[in-house]
Formats: C-alpha cells, sequence, structure tokens
C-alpha cells in the first residue's frame, strides 16, 4: 500500500516573481507523526496551504506527483477538494484567536462540518461534537457547545480547532504551528494533546513547527525545509543523532541541550536570513551562509541518501 | 448592555430637546409671526389681534415652556392654516411618508447587497469598477432631478407609472427608487468593504478548510459578519429618507410629513413647522437607537 500523503517536486509561485516552495518532496505514511521544520519564510505554511488547495489569491501551485490516498490531488476540482477537505484531510492553524467565526457558536461551527460531509442529524453531530469537546480536554462541553468564540481563552479556542478538525475521523491532519502563538504551558499541553490523539487514532499528523523540541518529543519522522526545498529528511533518532546537511546541523546547534552543552558555550546561530528566491534560481539556497560552500554549489546540488530512509540535498559527502 | 442602553436613552433625550429648542428659535428668527400671519393687506389692528389670539404677544420664554411643557404631554398645539390639532396632522400624513421610506430602504438593501457582495467576490474586475462607478454617480445626483428625469422617461414619455399622488402602489415605485438611489451607494460600499475583509479572514480560510460550500462560505461565514455595519447603517439611513423625503414628496406630490412641512413652511403654520422637525429628529434618534440594538444583536461580542 502507497503512502498517506505523497509529495513529489511541488513548486508554488506568486504571481510569477517569487518561488516560495521550490521542488520540495514529501512523504506522510499512514499514523504517522511527520514534522516540517524550517525558521519563518523557508515554505513550510505555503506547502500546507498548497495541499489543501487553500492558497491565497495569486497563488499558484505545480508538482511532479500530490496524491493522498493514492487519490491525484492535482486532477480534482474546486469541488472534489471541498469533499476532502474537513473530511478525510483536515487543518489547524496558527492563529486560534481569529480563526474561529465571531458570530457563530461554538457547537454550530463544530456541528456544520460533520453535516456537511456525513449524512448525520443535528442532534448526531452535536453528541460527536461534545464527544470530542471532552476528548480534547474542555470540562463542560455542553455548555461549551453555546458559547461563542470570544467567551473562550486562545487555549480553548485552539482546543476546539482540533476538536472540529476531528469531527470527520480525518486520515491526515495537518497541523500548521498549532502552538506558536499560545502561553508556553498552553503549548506544552497542545502538544501532548496532538501526540496523544494521534497515537490513539492513528492520524497521519503533519506537523509544521520551528520548534526542535517538539520535534524531538513527538515525531517519527522529520523534513527540514530551507528556501522552499526540503533539504533534509529522516527519521526523527537518525536526524537527531547525524544531521547531514549543513543547515539542519545549524539548526540543531541552535539549541541548548541540557547537559550535553557546558555552560559557558554560547549557544549556536546562523548568520543571515532566508533568501528571497525568484524563478529562474540555481544551486543551493543556502550557499550564502553557508561555511561548506565552495563555486559548485552555485550550479548543482546534488540528492544523496545517507542511510535507507535518510535523504539529504548537499555535495558534502554522506 | 443595561448601561450601555441607559446612556443612549440619556443622549436621545439631550438632542431631542435641543432639536426642540432649535426649532422653536429658528420659526421665531423667520421675521415677526404676527406679521406673516395676518397677511399682507392686514391694518396695525388685525395684527395686534393675531398676536394676542395665538399667545405671541407673552414673554418669549414663556411661549417656549409652554410649548414644551404641552408637547412632553403629546399636545403639539392647533395649525394655524388647517384648523385643526397638529398631532392629527401628522398621524393622518405619517402613512405615506412611512411607506415611501420603507420602500425606499427595502430597494435600497434589495439593490445594495447583492451588488456589493458580487463586487467584494470580483474585486478588481470591471464588474467591481462598474458597481464603484454607479455609487459615485448615486453619490453625485441630486435626488429631485433624478425624481424629475424618471417622471419624464417613464411617466410622460412611456407612460407606465404616474408622475404624482398616492393613489395606489406604482405612485410609491418612482419615488421609492429615487429615495433608494440616495442609499445605495453607502450600503454597496460598505457591504463590498465588509464582505472583502471578511473573506481575507482567518475564519474563512478556516471555512474553506472545513470543505463548506461557496454559497455557505459567502452567505453564512462572511455575510454575516460583514452584514453588520450594513444592517447598522440602514437603520439610520432610514432616518435620513424619512427626513430626506421631504424633497421628493414635493417632487411626486405626495401628502406626506415631507410634504405637510414644506406647506406649513410656505404658509408660516409654525406649529406645524415646530412639530414635524421635532417627530423627525425624535424617529431619527430612535432609530439611531435601534441601530446600536440591531448591532448588539448580531455581534455577540457586544452582547456581553
Amino acid at each position: 500500500m502507497s503512502a498517506l500523503l505523497e509529495i513529489e517536486r511541488l513548486e508554488v509561485g506568486f504571481g510569477g516573481r517569487t518561488s516560495a516552495v521550490r521542488g520540495a518532496s514529501l512523504t506522510v505514511e499512514r499514523g504517522e507523526t511527520h514534522c516540517l521544520v524550517g525558521e519563518s519564510g523557508c515554505g513550510k505554511s505555503v506547502t500546507a496551504l498548497a495541499i489543501m488547495n487553500l492558497l491565497a489569491r495569486g497563488g499558484h501551485r505545480t508538482a511532479q506527483r500530490l496524491t493522498f490516498q493514492d487519490e491525484d490531488l492535482l486532477k480534482l476540482d474546486d469541488r472534489g477538494m471541498a469533499r476532502l477537505r474537513g473530511n478525510a484531510m483536515a487543518m489547524i492553524f496558527q492563529e486560534p484567536m481569529t480563526s474561529l467565526n465571531p458570530a457563530y457558536t461554538i457547537g454550530s461551527q463544530m456541528t456544520e462540518v460533520m453535516r456537511r460531509h456525513k449524512k448525520v442529524s443535528q442532534r448526531v453531530a452535536t453528541d460527536r461534537a461534545a464527544d470530542l469537546l471532552g476528548r480534547v480536554g474542555i470540562t463542560a462541553p455542553g455548555l461549551r457547545l453555546g458559547q461563542f468564540p470570544h467567551q473562550l481563552s486562545g487555549g480553548l479556542r485552539q482546543r476546539v480547532m482540533i476538536a472540529m478538525a476531528l469531527m470527520c475521523e480525518p486520515q491526515l491532519l495537518i497541523a500548521d504551528e498549532p502552538t506558536t502563538a499560545l502561553d508556553v504551558t498552553v503549548q506544552a499541553q497542545i502538544l501532548r494533546l496532538l501526540a496523544q490523539l494521534q497515537r490513539d487514532l492513528g492520524l497521519g499528523l503533519l506537523l509544521i513547527t520551528h520548534d526542535l523540541g517538539i520535534v524531538a518529543r513527538i515525531a517519527h519522522r522529520v523534513s527540514v525545509m530551507y528556501a522552499g526545498e526540503v533539504v533534509e529528511s529522516a527519521a526523527t533518532a537518525q536526524l537527531f543523532a547525524d544531521p547531514k546537511h549543513p543547515y539542519t546541523q545549524g539548526l540543531l546547534r541552535c539549541v541548548p541541550v541540557p547537559g550535553k552543552q557546558r555552560q559557558d558555550e554560547p549557544l549556536g546561530s546562523i548568520p543571515g536570513t532566508v533568501p528571497r528566491i525568484g524563478p529562474g534560481f540555481e544551486g543551493c539556497g543556502f550557499r550564502d551562509r553557508c561555511s561548506f560552500a565552495d563555486a559548485t554549489c552555485a550550479h548543482t546540488v546534488p540528492h544523496q541518501t545517507a542511510a535507507p530512509g535518510h535523504d539529504y540535498l548537499c555535495r558534502l559527502a554522506p | 448592555m443595561l448601561q450601555f442602553l441607559f446612556r443612549r436613552l440619556i443622549v436621545a433625550f439631550l438632542v431631542a430637546a435641543t432639536v426642540m429648542t432649535l426649532a422653536f428659535i429658528l420659526t421665531r428668527l423667520s421675521g415677526d409671526l404676527a406679521i406673516s400671519i395676518a397677511g399682507p393687506n392686514a391694518t396695525a389692528a388685525d395684527i395686534e389681534a393675531v398676536r394676542k389670539a395665538y399667545g405671541l404677544d407673552r414673554p418669549v420664554l414663556e411661549q417656549f415652556f409652554d410649548w414644551v411643557g404641552r408637547a412632553m404631554t403629546g399636545d403639539l398645539g392647533n395649525s394655524y392654516f388647517f384648523q385643526t390639532r397638529v398631532s392629527t396632522l401628522i398621524a393622518e400624513r405619517m402613512p405615506v411618508t412611512l411607506t415611501l421610506g420603507l420602500t425606499g430602504l427595502s430597494l435600497a438593501l434589495l439593490i445594495s447587497i447583492p451588488m456589493g457582495i458580487l463586487a467584494a467576490v470580483r474585486e478588481n474586475t470591471n464588474f467591481d469598477r462598474a458597481v464603484q462607478m454607479i455609487a459615485l454617480i448615486g453619490q453625485a445626483m441630486p435626488s429631485f432631478w433624478l425624481g424629475l428625469l424618471l417622471m419624464i422617461v417613464f411617466g410622460l414619455s412611456l407612460g407606465w407609472l404616474p408622475i404624482s399622488g398616492t393613489g395606489s402602489w406604482e405612485h410609491f415605485v418612482m419615488p421609492g427608487v429615487v429615495l433608494a438611489f440616495s442609499a445605495v451607494p453607502a450600503l454597496t460600499r460598505l457591504t463590498r468593504a465588509g464582505m472583502i475583509q471578511a473573506m481575507a479572514s482567518d475564519y474563512i480560510r478556516t471555512a474553506r478548510a472545513k470543505g463548506l460550500s461557496r454559497a455557505s462560505i459567502l452567505l453564512k461565514h462572511a455575510l454575516r459578519n460583514a452584514a453588520i455595519p450594513v444592517v447598522a447603517i440602514a437603520a439610520v439611513q432610514l432616518g435620513f429618507m424619512l427626513g430626506g423625503s421631504i424633497v421628493i414628496e414635493q417632487v411626486f406630490a405626495l401628502h406626506g410629513v415631507g410634504f405637510l412641512a414644506w406647506e406649513s413652511i410656505a404658509k408660516n403654520d409654525f406649529p406645524v413647522v415646530q412639530a414635524v422637525v421635532l417627530v423627525l429628529a425624535v424617529i431619527y434618534v430612535a432609530l439611531t437607537m435601534v441601530s446600536d440594538l440591531l448591532n448588539a444583536v448580531l455581534d455577540p461580542r457586544l452582547r456581553a
């Protein structure tokens, strides 16, 4: 059986001027937590939105392959895509404060997605909503169903978003930095919840984050994105133990590891910022910030395999 | 919410009191009322008689408080010209004005909400630009002139619609359209701007991520939020229309409150003028309050 979600050489451009995603490839297996990491502006969110075909106006996607449960997403029209969204594939966003409609109750927003995709009565949908609210750790679900978003805190709203995404028992849940806008304590709770739901429901979870601490704890597999490309992909333990791409190595140096690091040793950083890359760009996007870069990096970037399931995009030998 | 309502009530009361004072002062500023009521051929003795009969010989402050005191109890005095109670006169004329105002507002909403939605969905297309141009023209066109144009085309040339009077519903078509035309620009733009803002919001992205139908996204999720300011402004627009119908009623000879006001100004029937100004002001203030209430009903964040 093929993977749940397969992406090969995804390209996303906005009006021909910027290329947000340049040939990214990614595979999410059934029941796998796959983390997509990288700093801001490297194309993680755009990749997620491109999968769902929710790109903002002017965004255009192409790919060699984009399949979900063996269905070619590139061939689906708006209706076909709408049939999948919220149903077999669901998504939660970075901004829980503004992602719920202020004019409708939690219950109305949760039940409508199920009423849209499954042939169920309002009663069944309401029961399911209450059940899921309890499941994501919200007390007094009956009360919450009748409340409006503004009556809930950010953490509660993100729990509602998660519960709403689960209404139709999706195979794939895409979570785009779901904890970035939340308090640190709430962040941990939400992540623990996501990890637990993923295990219990056998979800394929594509989790976008720039927090490597999260990755180390819950990911089965990690893909590192840089300037619109997936520069390295490996099983979590493998990636942390033996990062091959200079960017991955740089990212890992930016994270303090208690015990491993001496007190007076300065924390690493990567100089510079992600470049804006237009169409026709050649070579490695990281070369301007890379201490290993030489003249060949401006032309060709070989695709190498360090070990089975551990691929990276760099001229450096494994 | 109760406190908010209470505050609005106090403001409403103050506005009404100010309008009463201004209406009273302005009618007195137009000249010696006794002379104008008595007419151009009156002798000095006639004028004195009129002054006595209408109580105009009393001190101005006494006249003012007498009028205010009576108005509070619903007694708006007697018309000099019609020789009937002013309140009866206004009550007789009000249905015409209300019919006209509601027709105008309904037409305006029926035109501007769909137009605003379509313009927002097709932002920056020729359709959008055409809608904006119509809005601009509508804003610039004086309503009496539009009224006359319609009369010439549909009343005289084509003969489809009656050009004056209040006999049937057909009499309200042209005045209603003219009145609607004055409100369409603001309502259309507000709908368009609200829809554009709503469609760019995170909750619309959520609605799309839920796989909802386009109709549900547009009409249930976006319009519900975009409509909040539109509905509120529509209530205020109705106030404008009721007050502003003075011109339209004149052009189409509709015997409503606006027509009454115009007649009374021409005849120096100042108790009627004062009363019409007061009644329209009270209606306007009441509609502003209705607008606030509608806002609270539509926006759950204001309800707490």
